[in-house]
């Protein structure tokens, strides 16, 4: 099923991530990847869901969201159009000898080493889940020890901002 | 949409609901939360309220006690305060209010708010909850009613802090009676009860993520119109959104002037008269053969405030397969969620007709009136030889369907409501009571809840005192919340039951016989004729302080009705004991195509086939 990226703007009210996960789930979508922070303003905060599903169930899901009251807008940001990143952590068992080869792999993904033991290095990288999967296939030889991955953000490319409009209608 | 006036009691179409109980009050007053839940109540313009009280919203109940405006209702189990609140909803138009304590007291909520959210009943749910420190602890009678009715309210909110009752119930009943109508819970902590605060009435409602509904879209609008004024086999399909909306005058116009067929949901019996000429009953599982035929062969269906519920569609791709469809809904999310329509109105259906009607009219002056002659020959065809009917029963026993015919005649359309549990008495009181106005017929129609007759009766008298109503029960559905009998009868809410008593789970045992082989499993009741009579209706009733009569032969059906109609100072409760044997007939097999609806058992009705 192809995947779409929403992103989903919310008022902070208690309860709100949990109002829209539990819509998905009940009506059977199926959420690829969830991320959720803060915005340009204090009241609101963006979701950003990635889901597995066809075109038509989409607009239903997109109209059921739409209805909950703390949601304030809701837009499908097209793979082409906007730029959609993940951040990857991976601790990657590393002595002296295999050190040099998986820092070689470090270098080519343009990741970063951020943790360093004698056995070990913790890599980070930032990049869409293609790199990501890329990167860790690369890094499998080396015995990858533990890996954490955050949901997909999306911002649209241009000058044109989603939040702009509707952040004027809540009040600070 | 962001930012709207709040509504005032008189905004909130209700009765003159100046608060008066105690007229010091008044805006920016010292008060406890309790109180100013109470308050907040008054000002949104409830004056009827149905609950129970208990530990966590005993607070509130304090106050209560001086409220002139608010009459309380003390009923025997929460799910009959909001069963309660859904009839005084549906018989009014107003907001149905209902109280309940913490945990139990809310999770016996938990149906009738389900059953408002998917009939679309406006409905505001106060709950108490424990205090605000206890939260997550597992404390005694809590419960996470907010996290439990989530998906099943169209809003709730927990509040805790006392400053923000006032705001929450305003926002409950704005949210409620606007847009799609639905239930709204509102869960207050016994600590923010008991805490004082300064009493703020909110000046406006902003509410900037809710829409609140949109006006229709000219262009789609003369798009309908102009398929109404050109195709040959127009119908309206007809749902319960019409009579939310309060737009009973505006359908009848527009069936006046486009000469389509007509078919009423069961949410939407009483939409159109009856006794209208275009009027061909409800559509689907248990619709006439006229009903459903038209939808199967129309070239146009208009569907008005209906959700293409698969108890309607039978299989869903072979529903109306040569129909182009107009759907217009208050709610987006209805339009195309089942069906894809080909021309999709977004509105309030009162709006719509407004636009529409005379938009008809402009095409039918371009178009002429349509030609619908044919049409017509062959719905009249289908209404003459698959009229709704029943055959006599084979075991000597009273006829159910005869009942409710006779009850449907020797009561006045025009000053007589009727409410319904779920099963064959509800589908036989849909098809064989003629509705003349909306609002006369209450039943769960989306969630389908055994039990909600004798409740919502209670709420539908409460709010209609000058009608008289009748809840037509089975005898599955009467034992499961008839402990509001003794509300009605200490509170003198004369309301008339009629327990259709064939002796089981009528429905279920229908199933069994059609589909498992007469195989009965747990679907005996012993209520009826030459069992053990346990419980005895007559008995249990004269009990509950209710005149309890027995019916026992079609002979006797118009005496006792008779009977029942004389008494108006007590509820009266009628035990009809019935047939078991007697069928929901027409019937469209679950799975099944609507082109396969069976007239009567084994027997199908002939398609004309040069189509």
């Amino acid at each position: 099923m192809p995947k779409h990226t929403l992103s989903v703007l919310v008022e902070n009210k208690p309860g709100v991530l949990a109002r829209v996960a539990g819509l998905f789930s009940r009506r059977a979508f199926n959420i690829h990847s969830l991320a959720v922070g803060p915005t340009e303003h204090p009241e609101v905060s963006r979701i950003t869901v990635v889901v597995d599903v066809e075109a038509h169930p989409l607009e239903q899901v997109t109209k059921q969201l739409n209805k909950l009251v703390h949601v304030l807008k809701i837009v499908e940001l097209d793979r082409e159009r906007s730029v959609q990143r993940e951040l990857l952590l991976v601790k990657v068992r590393a002595d002296a000898r295999q050190r040099g080869d998986v820092l070689q792999v470090v270098d080519l993904f343009r990741a970063h080493v951020v943790d360093v033991s004698t056995e070990s290095l913790v890599v980070e990288a930032v990049g869409t889940p293609e790199k990501l999967d890329a990167l860790l296939a690369a890094l499998t030889p080396y015995d990858v020890r533990e890996i954490v991955q955050s949901g997909t953000v999306a911002i649209g490319r241009g000058a044109r901002s989603i939040t702009e409009r509707t952040l004027d209608r809540v009040s600070a | 949409m962001a930012q709207v006036e709040t509504p005032k009691p008189s905004a909130v179409r209700t009765r003159p609901a100046t608060p008066h109980s105690s007229p010091a009050m008044s805006a920016g007053e010292h008060m406890t939360g309790a109180q100013a839940l109470i308050r907040a109540l008054e000002l949104a313009g409830a004056t009827d309220v149905f609950g129970l009280p208990g530990g966590a919203i005993l607070p509130a109940y304090d106050p209560l006690m001086d409220s002139t405006q608010l009459r309380h209702i003390l009923v025997r189990h929460e799910q009959g305060a909001g069963h309660a609140a859904q009839g005084y909803a549906h018989a009014t138009g107003r907001p149905g209010v209902c109280i309940a304590t913490s945990g139990p007291g809310a999770t016996n909520l938990v149906t009738p708010i389900a059953d408002a959210n998917m009939d679309s009943i406006p409905m505001v749910a106060i709950t108490g909850q424990v205090g605000a420190a206890f939260i997550g602890t597992d404390a005694f009678q809590e419960a996470d009613i907010v996290g439990i009715t989530q998906p099943i309210t169209k809003h709730n909110m927990l509040v805790t802090d006392p400053d923000e009752i006032p705001r929450a119930v305003a926002e409950a009943f704005y949210i409620a009676t606007h847009g799609r109508p639905g239930p709204v819970l509102v869960d207050v902590t016994k600590s923010a009860m008991q805490q004082m605060t300064t009493f703020r009435w909110p000046t406006r409602i902003d509410l900037p993520g809710f829409n609140a509904g949109t006006k229709p879209h000219a262009k789609t609008v003369t798009e309908a119109a102009r398929l109404l004024a050109t195709s040959r086999r127009p119908v309206l399909y007809v749902g319960g959104g019409v009579i939310r909306s309060g737009a009973s005058a505006g359908l009848r116009k527009l069936a006046d002037l486009s000469g389509a067929a007509v078919v009423t949901t069961l949410m939407a019996r009483g939409a159109l008269p009856d006794s209208h000429p275009q009027h061909l009953g409800m559509p689907g599982m248990h619709g006439t053969v006229a009903a459903v035929a038209a939808l199967q062969k129309a070239d146009l269906v208009v569907a008005l405030g209906a959700r293409f519920d698969d108890r309607v569609t039978g299989t869903l791709d072979t529903f109306a397969p040569n129909a182009v469809i107009v759907h217009a809904d208050i709610d987006p999310a209805e339009i195309g969620k089942n069906r894809v329509a080909d021309v999709p109105i977004v509105g309030d259906l009162k709006d719509v007709f407004a636009d529409l009607v005379p938009a008809l009219a402009e095409e039918q002056r371009k178009h002429g009136k349509p030609d619908l002659e044919a049409w017509w020959k062959q719905l009249d065809e289908w209404r003459t030889t698959y009229a709704l009917g029943y055959a006599p029963t084979e075991d000597g026993l009273g006829s159910p369907q005869y009942v409710i015919q006779r009850l449907g005649e020797l009561n006045d359309p025009d000053s007589t409501i009727y409410t319904a549990g779920v099963g064959q008495h509800q589908m036989w009181a849909a098809q064989f009571i003629k509705y003349e106005h909306p609002n006369t017929w209450i039943n769960s129609g989306g969630l389908g809840t055994m039990g909600f007759s004798v409740p919502a009766a209670m709420g539908a008298q409460v709010g209609a005192p000058d009608k008289t109503v009748w809840a037509i029960d089975g005898d599955g559905c009467f034992q499961m919340t008839n402990q509001e009998l003794v509300t009605c009868a200490l509170n003198e809410i004369p309301i008339k039951v009629a327990i259709i008593n064939n002796s089981s789970l009528g429905m279920v045992r229908q199933w069994q016989t059609l589909f498992y082989n007469q195989r009965y499993s747990n679907t005996d009741l012993h209520t009826g004729h030459g069992t053990k009579r346990i419980p005895d209706f007559v008995k249990l009733a004269d009990a509950m302080g209710c005149v309890g009569l027995r019916c026992e032969s079609d002979a006797d059906v118009d005496a006792t009705i008779k009977r029942a109609n004389e008494i108006n100072d007590q509820p009266v409760v009628v035990d009809f004991t019935v047939s078991k044997d007697s069928m929901v007939w027409p019937m469209v097999a679950v799975g099944t195509s609507n082109d396969e609806i069976q007239y009567a058992k084994g027997i199908a009705p002939k398609w004309d086939r040069e189509e």
